[in-house]
């Protein structure tokens, strides 16, 4: 088949349990791909991080003429990304913060604790559901300060604004994007107002430390705010749910490993970076030149969108030894499971920290366990790639 | 033959970061002979560059520096006991104590000292410092921890000004004298040497550049009081630290036929020491600040490089080759970088500044204090400097590896018009500044500093 039509491939919702093949053959037909739809695919590891740290090259929309209302710093470029990225920073790690994840490990263990009493052994469970997506969340909300009871007003948000993310290579995606902007503006009304109510009652969660910041240069605008709370609020539980529960699925497909890690419990970080490689919940990111770009003897076009494999990248031949093995004590094991260069995944000490608690706890219990449904049903979104539901039995 | 070269008897000469990750790293690669590793501390293996930063703060013991292991490397160590002599035909390392250590392949790692203040008895008042080794640093963290009146620091080298930025984060009147034009002007040229300049006296240093300190006071007991300096001027101080770059520790090899000078001992791309003849041995590696190594980036100068960086990568490189055949063996080609934390900024730079003509603010401003400044050399980049963008960096290590040509192409979101226009780069000639070269390019220097003899008619 033409690889042209290799992203309509991928995003095919039929590829969804299984995507590898297609980027085995994506990096076969080259480092720089383009696409029936304009747009080019690069899968290939040492070009994908050469593009992410390149300067020349966008996150916003906006570059291609598309039409945004102030971005999240997620999709802007440097300056603008740095300033905004900074002050999120402060509230949230080093220099300013440097303990504040690190001092949730044992809430952390609590919360996983509490959701793992409800599992009994010989009842089916879903991992998703009940266990892969509350974590996150529940931790997110205590971080953020976010009502933990509002769970399903922003859940439904959260899918429009996702979905409207996704990488589509289909013509008329006008309607979901309507949506997904109404939804960004709704969450980040919600969020704003959260934070309103702390302004100058402070307490000890993120929203209260953006409006209480006694430095008026380094205060967020209220567009600012409501864009980087949603950013925060989505990307702290989106794809930490999907990491958790790939993980489970990977162990239960490999028991040897799962055998492994439950003798020497040790290896647990190095097999989360393996997981972050393997079956990463992040599986592509969209890029624009800013000017016409060289990369590996193509040029690309300023304004051409650009999809970056990274999940492919991941499994590329020539920067990870026999790629499609799934090895937890991988030496030198430089993924793109949290990207790479300017936005590099902000949340990633969280989330190695959510992986390894929920994976640390879980693991001992699945002695027994095996798979209801494999593979299982997955999400639509082939871009935060993972299942719907993971049924086990223990 | 292989075989051979994992057995037998290995003696690494250095006991710091070098000589650590060369003993790892000969025992990964399967070495499972004896390994004796000596070194003139009696303190296991630490870490530098905490010592001119947190450790000056406070903020950690001198002591607690201790460099992790990756891996138990098996080895004796004879610590606190200081090589003297090298007996290249007769395969023995000579000790301070008598021993002499046979060895069928040796490693020599002997770091750099700390320059010592040139006259002996105003270096030996009390209060004047050097900063190399643990123990200088918890006696000069001591010092500022009990609040003296002003620090004079003599060479504004990145030493000499990690520790200027200590004393005022501690805030201690510090005073900096550079005989050059500014800080840092040696390794990273005239633009960003205005930046630190600007960064020190706006952190209330008391900045004197383009003089020198000619003699140190003390009192009737002995004790620092003072300096006089070349513009006639004299300064007030309890505690002087003396930071005129490091000494490479080679005077051990004076008879033992290699070709060990001031910049190091010089060895090939595959760590193995040359002779004084220029004929590359084959049991001798050199490995770290002690070497001097050719970069084929760098039209094959030989560096001498004060590297984190390179310690550990020339280590793994010459440690690999010692237990490896001919055709197995590998190039130490790893780009130069280092780091530097002072005055609130991160500065990371990739390549060899010095060996440039042009430079450009690529992204970012001066203005800013968040910047990429990008070096160019005959129109091909060799090295970037950033402040407070080190997340760009390794874009830049590409464009060297590449030898992309120089000014890097236009498009960055963040690319102020500045770097349009290329300005000299502003390297000076080492020989003017106060503190040593960091990177010393001992081959033939770039264009405008080469004498160029041509023929008449």
């Amino acid at each position: 088949m033409a690889a042209d039509t290799l992203l309509e491939r991928i995003t095919d919702y039929a590829n969804r349990p299984n995507p590898y093949p297609l980027y085995a053959e994506l990096r076969e037909a080259g480092p720089v791909v383009p696409q029936a739809d304009g747009s080019y695919l690069i899968g290939t590891y040492h070009e994908i991080t050469a593009l992410l740290h390149d300067p020349r090259i966008s996150a916003d929309p906006r570059s291609r003429g598309e039409t945004m209302h102030e971005p999240p710093f997620l999709r802007l470029d440097d300056p603008e990304h740095h300033r905004l990225r900074t002050l999120a920073m402060r509230p949230f790690g080093p220099p300013h913060s440097p303990g504040r994840i690190d001092a949730m490990r044992g809430e952390i263990a609590r919360i996983t604790e509490e959701l793992l009493t409800a599992f009994e052994a010989g009842r089916q469970v879903d991992i998703v559901d009940d266990f892969a997506y509350p974590l996150p969340v529940t931790v997110i909300c205590r971080l953020l300060g976010v009502p933990r009871e509002d769970e399903p007003l922003f859940r439904a948000w959260s899918d429009a604004v996702v979905a409207s993310a996704d990488v589509t290579p289909e013509d008329d995606s006008t309607e979901r994007d309507r949506t997904g902007e109404q939804a960004r503006i709704e969450m980040g009304q919600y969020l704003v107002d959260l934070a309103e109510q702390r302004r100058g009652r402070p307490s000890d969660d993120m929203l209260s430390a953006f409006v209480n910041e006694p430095d008026p240069a380094l205060r967020l605008s209220r567009a600012e705010l409501a864009e980087t709370a949603v950013l925060l609020l989505i990307a702290g539980h989106e794809t930490t749910v999907n990491l958790i529960t790939n993980g489970v699925l990977t162990l239960l497909r490999h028991p040897g490993h799962l055998d492994q890690l439950r003798r020497k419990p040790g290896l647990l970080p190095q097999a989360v970076e393996e997981l972050l490689r393997y079956e990463p919940p992040v599986h592509m990111r969209e890029r624009i030149p800013l000017a016409d770009m060289d990369v590996a003897g193509t040029t690309i076009p300023q304004g051409t969108p650009v999809v970056l494999v990274l999940a492919s990248g991941n499994r590329d031949p020539k920067r990870f030894q026999d790629p499609d093995r799934f090895d937890p004590t991988r030496p030198d094991n430089q993924h793109l499971g949290f990207g790479s260069g300017i936005h590099l995944c902000y949340g990633a000490p969280l989330a190695r920290i959510e992986a390894q608690a929920a994976l640390g706890a879980l693991i001992p219990r699945l002695g027994t366990a095996r798979l209801v449904q494999d593979p299982p049903p997955y999400r639509q979104n082939a871009m935060l790639r993972g299942p719907r539901h993971l049924p086990i039995h223990i | 033959m292989a075989g051979d070269l994992r057995e037998g008897r290995i003696v690494v000469v250095g006991a710091s970061l070098a000589g650590l990750r060369a003993a790892e790293t000969l025992r990964e690669e399967g070495f499972t002979g004896s390994l004796t590793v000596v070194g003139d501390e009696p303190c296991p293996p630490y870490d530098r560059p905490p010592l001119s930063k947190q450790v000056l703060l406070g903020q950690v013991a001198a002591d607690t520096t201790g460099l992790p292991m990756r891996r138990n490397p098996e080895a004796e160590w004879r610590l606190g006991v200081r090589a003297t002599g090298l007996d290249p035909m007769g395969k023995r390392v000579l000790l301070a104590d008598g021993d002499a250590l046979p060895y069928d392949r040796l490693l020599i790692a002997t770091g750099t000292r700390a320059r010592p203040w040139p006259h002996p008895e105003e270096a030996a008042l009390d209060g004047v410092f050097t900063l190399r080794t643990r123990d200088d640093a918890a006696g000069l963290a001591e010092r500022l921890a009990a609040g003296p009146r002003r620090v004079l620091v003599i060479g504004a080298g990145f030493t000499g000004s990690e520790i200027a930025s200590a004393c005022r984060e501690r805030g201690l009147d510090v005073t900096v004298t550079e005989r050059g034009p500014a800080p840092l002007v040696g390794a990273l040229g005239g633009t960003l040497a205005k930046l630190a300049a600007a960064m020190q006296r706006n952190h209330g240093v008391d900045l004197r550049c383009g003089v020198t300190v000619t003699a140190l006071r003390g009192d009737s007991s002995g004790r620092f009081t003072g300096a006089d300096l070349s513009d006639g001027s004299r300064v007030e101080a309890d505690v002087c630290v003396v930071a005129l770059g490091a000494v490479r520790n080679v005077e051990w090899l004076a008879d033992s036929g290699l070709a060990a000078g001031p910049r190091g001992i010089a060895c090939d791309a595959g760590c193995r020491a040359f002779t004084m003849y220029g004929i590359v041995t084959d049991d001798v590696f050199v490995a770290g600040d002690v070497s001097r190594f050719p970069h084929p980036l760098f039209g094959y100068q030989m560096l001498s490089l004060e590297h984190w960086g390179n310690a550990v990568a020339q280590a793994e490189v010459a440690a690999h080759n010692m237990v490896s055949p001919g055709p197995l063996r590998r190039p130490h080609l790893a780009l130069p970088t280092f780091w530097s934390s002072q005055f609130g900024l991160n500065i990371k730079s990739v390549g060899v500044p010095t060996f440039s003509d042009h430079v450009v603010i690529a992204q970012g401003s001066l203005e800013t204090r968040r910047l990429a400044m990008v070096y160019g050399y005959q129109g091909r980049v060799t090295a970037a400097v950033t402040v407070d963008m080190a997340k760009s960096l390794e874009y830049y290590q590409h464009l060297i590896e590449t030898a992309a040509p120089f000014p890097p192409a236009s498009g960055a979101a963040d690319r102020p018009l500045a770097a349009e226009i290329p300005v000299p780069s502003d390297v000076p000639d080492p020989k003017g500044l106060s503190h040593g070269p960091t990177v010393a390019l001992t081959g033939y220097l770039p264009d405008r500093r080469l004498t160029m003899v041509q023929p008449a008619g």
